[in-house]
């Protein structure tokens, strides 16, 4: 992971010494153990800020729209899809972007190894296939693979889809068995079962919208839950409007949600904010053969009207 | 959308889509009556339902 870094600085230092970009998009290291923030580097000194490590679990893709810029980013897999998805949706021209392919081999569960340690982390560093980790109370040294995040786990893409130059070289493609396993769990439950299940899910939400701020595809100028004119959704703790924000949230990702994780690495509650978006994964893979953020020349499929439209109620 | 009602726990039933013609008034009035006979089979429904106090 750290000649990813020394490549990052040294591609976004000669970017920005040439002026081909106005900004570059990166991590940068965070105020404590495990924690990285996204960064915008606009000088040289700066671009020697960028670092790469496995800690790097924002999506870029967010930082990048709405600007007349030239932008580079260093986007892993997941953030070069929704980079493709942003294209897809005139978020921003395909040459106002210069994409630095980051090869991904997974992001680390924090809250897993925050949880198994039981108190603050004081150190953390990895060396290939190894983390260690330091706590007040202990220290450990622990293989990568067996604490990826559960979206990790199950990516379908770790090298970046589209870029203009690599930071490393191309990792082997996974081969997932199931990556809809969680969903076909909920699926088999009754329909009491499942409400329930979604009642605990949301029960600790306190409606900070960190989830959608998160989100590189939730970018509406003014998201349905913060419009007063209509007001679609009640805005207090009330829990069927809790419920309805993250339902709808999640509809509206349908067919553009990468799995990034994003939603959950932000939200300070520990909800599983996937279990809504992964069922509409699982549906736009089966119905339409769809995963979004692989082509550049397609709508997402909810965005389209084939004949060849699985719901027969419209035909 | 109806794959994800029922995903959260809302009996499949309950949810119909349909295209109807504004010159298809019978198609209307079949597809009211298939509703409303399907629902009733379910009952009330007590889910995803906000109680103002």
């Amino acid at each position: 992971m750290d000649t990813y870094t020394e490549k990052i600085r040294s591609i976004a230092g000669s970017l920005l010494k040439e002026g081909k970009v106005d900004r570059v998009i990166g991590y940068k290291k965070g105020s404590i153990p495990m924690a990285t923030n996204p960064f915008a580097a606009r000088t040289v000194e700066q671009a020697r800020e960028l670092v790469f490590n496995s800690t790097c679990v924002m999506n870029l893709a967010n930082y990048i729209t709405d600007s007349s810029e030239t932008i580079a980013v260093a986007a892993k897999g997941c953030d070069s899809r929704n980079i493709v998805t942003h294209i897809v949706e005139n978020k921003i021209k395909r040459d106002q972007v210069y994409i630095i392919g980051v090869p991904c081999s997974g992001m680390v569960d924090k809250r897993r190894i925050i949880e198994e340690f039981g108190s603050d982390l004081t150190e953390f560093s990895e060396n290939g296939d190894e983390i260690s980790v330091k706590s007040l109370d202990k220290e450990e040294v622990l293989k990568k693979q067996d604490y990826l995040r559960d979206c990790c786990t199950t990516c379908i893409k770790p090298n970046p889809v589209v870029y203009d130059e690599l930071a490393g070289e191309l990792v082997p493609e996974p081969e997932v068995k199931n990556r809809f396993a969680s969903v076909e769990k909920i699926e088999a439950m009754d329909p009491d079962e499942k409400y329930q299940y979604f009642t605990d899910l949301t029960a600790d939400c306190i409606r900070c919208y960190a989830c959608r701020n998160a989100c590189p595809i939730c970018y509406c100028p003014t998201c349905f839950v913060d419009e007063s004119g209509p007001q679609w959704v009640g805005k207090g703790q009330n829990e069927t409007d809790i419920q309805t924000f993250h339902f709808l949230r999640a509809f509206h990702c349908a067919g553009r949600c990468t799995d990034c994780g994003a939603c959950e690495e932000a939200c300070p509650m520990g909800i599983k904010v996937r279990e809504f978006t992964k069922k509409l994964n699982k549906d736009t893979s089966e119905l339409f053969g769809w995963d979004a953020g692989l082509d550049q020349t397609k709508r997402p499929p909810l965005d389209t009207y084939s004949p060849e439209d699985p719901d027969d109620f419209i035909k | 959308m109806g794959n994800l009602i029922e995903h959260i726990g809302i009996e499949r039933e309950r949810i119909h889509f349909s295209w109807i013609s504004s010159a298809e008034a019978t198609k209307f009035v079949d597809v009211v009556k298939d509703i409303t006979e399907k629902v009733r089979a379910l009952g009330p429904n007590e889910k995803f339902k906000k109680i103002y106090n």
